[in-house]
């Protein structure tokens, strides 16, 4: 048997496992996203949807090219009894343009990475109109508290939603995290929001939603024994909908 | 150089008499043997950490189901009752998993176990400059170990922080249920801090001092020179782990408040101490890889290294912006974003060396003469890997995208395509590449092949898959992703790593076997089975205590392969120039680099 049989005979039995442990488990690789999920609801989130799209053309080929170029040359070079490897110590000109090129695409991918995080992350560029909500999180729930009727945190008419986060849609939301044992991260995967919630510092972090509904909150750091059992969810109301739940809760708050 | 004057009070150094058993296999001063002890340390605490490993890809694969059988009865009730692995434990197996495999097994695989056999036999040294240094940077490691492993039978078991023990959660029992199990996490890393930086000293001061004349900076094989690096990188990283260890620890036991914020403690200042150890800690697990990748594709495609000198600028560099990243793991702590940017700028930077890594080898291979043999499969594949791993950083690199996949599955991928599919097959490339040197045996080369193809194959499946995870959102360290109805969908796809898992961990039984075996079994290697230049290579295999029987001139870089006036395809580093060439004519050295100090 000639080389290429037994690489094609290995290639193929390779790609037998592969099928055949899908088959067992279930999987489709059909179904298997190499892009983000289509499920985004906040004003960013295509943004940064994009932006992984970029990347995700910059380094894909790059691979496709780098590792087919790796397998021409373990073919094409192999082993042949009668030849002599080239004496070739290498070339300053090669070693320039891969140098420059790579260095002009990352500085350009650097830069244009800038924008967007400081259009999400800057803390001077967070809506002055945001709609200011107060989450402690504990081992292993989420406190939201809202400031009610006077608008102000820290006076009696505050009120608590545990483990769910009511917001309005199309206002921006700033969530002041603060934590009360450990650090915890603040997840939202539809939103395309993550930040840590650290004992003893206060961080805001703003969001807009683009549609109503229902949503997932997660904890994305080991917090500990429950860490795993630290979900939530965000409600999305229309902003009537949502001044209804705000009256209402304001209504039992001053009951008790 | 004050090198000749070093090594001429060693001369006749091969004629050590007979050393008792202790002296000779157990205490022994001898580089090579304490090579051999870091390997089957190094390789004991690599299957111990794989077998952590299998018992969290059951938890993930097979949730709430029982362990099978063996494993079953092993786990008293604190840790699977009934077999079911507890959501504590789990945390534990998190932690103590990727503890055993970054400190115990990868640092002393790599440093440990190549830095002691290489350096003093690739650059004409009898031994280390300080042997006794040498044999207690040793015999810490099973010391720290043994504390380590004891730490599961304490009450509240192992460590279950995580292995980056962010504070506060690592500061007190009160938050995990782990009091004892975290102070002896923190003293068995503080005592083996100590075995690094005695091995790091010694490494650094035999590169420097005892070179062979004629040994100038540039001739030095690429192996030693990832070392070189590595060994600056442990003595400057490891005081600073240290430090955080120590502060961490008095804030578990006598009530500081150095990371607790109740007492103005910073949480992030644990991260920041941690991280500035941690990022130059990953090029410790990845340069010597990548220098015996070098080695290996460069005798194998019987070809001079494509672009030494820029292989050296590109591990320097990579160890000097090492130092200037570490706040890219902490885009999302609450660090103030406008550092962002920084940091986004001086990583995406490394790219820049890594890549030139990376195309000098493909260099090295284009019109090459390929010998596939085990080695050179491993190297190639961690070229291919590494290429995997560094492209995946430059997503986590981009602040903005890292908001949505840090702390997933994605950042899980990412790690090991650059620890295993780096470090590790880096690892089995250059154990197999330098086995007959310290063995005097060759490895099984079908066994060997079987043993690569299975481990790529069973290795890509288990961790390309993890991307896809992390897409959807899949968060680390959970103990039970279907308690989020966003991710009960994976469950399958969790399934098939897990069971690819298992496979590539029975893979490494035929590694494991092939290399005892081969240790009685194995065909003799002869000094010099691979045809190779560098100085290590003239020795007698395995090399006498005093390595060297005379000592050796080095005439010239190490990668002379297929030099066109000579008849053989390689021309050893020793060989004195005025040779005679195939057609009778004299054949001139390529004029030396000459640098000053060299």
């Amino acid at each position: 048997m000639n080389f290429f049989w037994r690489m094609g005979l290995l290639l193929a039995g390779m790609l037998a496992v592969v099928i055949g442990l899908s088959v067992i488990t279930g999987i489709s690789w059909l179904d298997l996203s190499w892009v983000m999920p289509d499920n985004v609801v906040s004003t960013f989130g295509p943004t940064l949807d994009n932006l992984w799209l970029v990347i995700l053309w910059i380094t894909g080929i790059i691979f496709v090219v780098t590792e087919i170029t790796l397998l021409v040359f373990m073919v094409k070079y192999r082993h042949k009894e009668d030849r002599k490897a080239d004496y070739i110590h290498g070339s300053n000109k090669a070693e320039v343009v891969w140098t420059t090129i790579t260095f002009v695409i990352v500085m350009a991918l650097a830069f244009y990475t800038k924008g967007i995080w400081d259009e999400i992350r800057d803390p001077n560029l967070i809506p002055a109109d945001a709609y200011p909500i107060h989450m402690m999180a504990k081992q292993f729930e989420w406190n939201a508290t809202y400031a009610g009727a006077d608008g102000q945190f820290g006076t009696a008419d505050d009120f608590l939603s545990l483990n769910v986060l009511h917001i309005p849609v199309d206002r921006p939301v700033v969530v002041q995290l603060e934590a009360e044992d450990v650090i915890h991260s603040f997840f939202l995967p539809e939103f395309r929001v993550k930040q840590d919630a650290v004992p003893g510092m206060s961080t805001p972090v703003w969001f807009e939603a683009t549609r109503t509904g229902e949503f997932t909150l997660a904890c994305a750091e080991l917090c500990g024994l429950g860490h795993y059992t630290m979900g939530g969810t965000v409600i999305v109301h229309s902003q009537a909908d949502f001044q209804d739940w705000l009256a209402q809760q304001q209504a039992a708050a001053e009951d008790d | 150089m004050s090198t000749t004057t070093a090594m001429e009070t060693h001369t006749g150094t091969a004629e050590h008499h007979e050393l008792s058993f202790i002296r000779k296999y157990i205490f022994s001063t001898d580089h090579k043997m304490i090579a051999k002890q870091f390997l089957f340390g190094g390789l004991m605490f690599l299957a111990l950490g794989g077998a952590l490993a299998v018992m969290i890809r059951w938890q993930l694969g097979f949730p709430g189901r029982p362990l099978p059988m063996p494993l079953r009865i092993l786990f008293p009730d604190t840790m699977a009752p009934g077999g079911i692995i507890l959501p504590e434990f789990y945390n534990s197996l998190v932690t103590m998993h990727a503890t055993f495999m970054v400190f115990f097994a990868l640092m002393p695989l790599m440093a440990g176990v190549f830095g002691n056999l290489l350096i003093p036999l690739q650059i004409g040294a009898e031994d280390m400059a300080f042997p006794r240094i040498n044999m207690a940077s040793f015999w810490i490691m099973p010391v720290a170990g043994f504390i380590m492993l004891a730490s599961f039978f304490v009450e509240g078991g192992a460590a279950g922080a995580g292995w980056t023990s962010y504070a506060p959660l690592s500061t007190s029992g009160e938050w995990t249920g782990v009091y004892m199990g975290q102070i002896l996490w923190l003293v068995s890393l503080i005592i083996l801090g100590f075995s690094s930086i005695l091995g790091a000293l010694n490494y650094v001061s035999t590169v420097i001092n005892m070179r062979a004349p004629g040994m100038t900076w540039f001739r030095i094989p690429l192996a030693t020179w990832s070392i070189f690096i590595t060994a600056w990188l442990l003595l400057l990283a490891i005081p600073i782990l240290t430090g955080g260890l120590l502060l961490l620890l008095f804030d578990q036991t006598i009530g500081t408040a150095f990371f607790r914020p109740e007492g103005s403690g910073e949480p992030l200042l644990w991260q920041h101490i941690f991280w500035f150890f941690g990022h130059p800690e990953v090029y410790i697990l990845i340069v010597p890889a990548m220098g015996f990748v070098s080695e290996v594709i460069a005798c194998r495609s019987r070809k001079p290294i494509f672009g030494y000198h820029s292989m050296v600028v590109a591990m320097v560099s990579i160890g000097f912006l090492g130092w200037v990243v570490w706040g890219h793991h902490m885009f999302q702590s609450g660090m103030n974003p406008l550092l962002g940017m920084t940091f986004v700028v001086t990583t995406v930077v490394i790219a820049v060396p890594s890549a030139i890594k990376t195309f000098n080898w493909m260099g090295t291979l284009w019109r090459g003469n390929i010998h596939f043999d085990t080695p050179l499969l491993h190297a190639v594949a961690f070229v291919a890997l590494f290429i995997i791993g560094g492209l995946s950083g430059i997503f986590m690199a981009s602040a903005p995208v890292d908001i949505y996949i840090h702390d997933t599955y994605f950042i899980v991928a990412h790690l090991h395509y650059v620890l295993v599919g780096g470090s590790l097959f880096g690892i089995f490339a250059g154990i197999t590449f330098w086995y007959p040197k310290m063995f005097g045996r060759m490895m099984n080369e079908g066994l060997g092949k079987v043993h690569f193809a299975l481990s790529f194959l069973f290795y890509n499946m288990a961790f390309f898959p993890m991307h896809n995870l992390g897409v959807q959102g899949m968060m680390r360290r959970i103990y039970d992703p279907n308690q989020y109805e966003f991710l009960q969908g994976l469950q399958p796809l969790n399934t098939f790593i897990s069971i690819s898992i298992f496979c590539f961990a029975a893979t490494q039984i035929l590694f494991a076997f092939n290399f005892l075996w081969s240790l009685r079994a194995g065909k003799v290697a002869g000094n010099n089975p691979w045809k190779s230049n560098t100085l290590l290579w003239t020795t007698p295999s395995p090399p006498p205590h005093g390595n060297f029987p005379e000592m050796p001139t080095v005439y010239r870089g190490p990668y002379e392969y297929s030099h066109p006036d000579r008849e053989e395809d390689y021309w050893p580093q020793d060989e004195p120039p005025a040779t005679t060439g195939s057609g009778g004519e004299t054949v001139t050295t390529p004029t030396p680099e000459l640098v000053p100090g060299g």
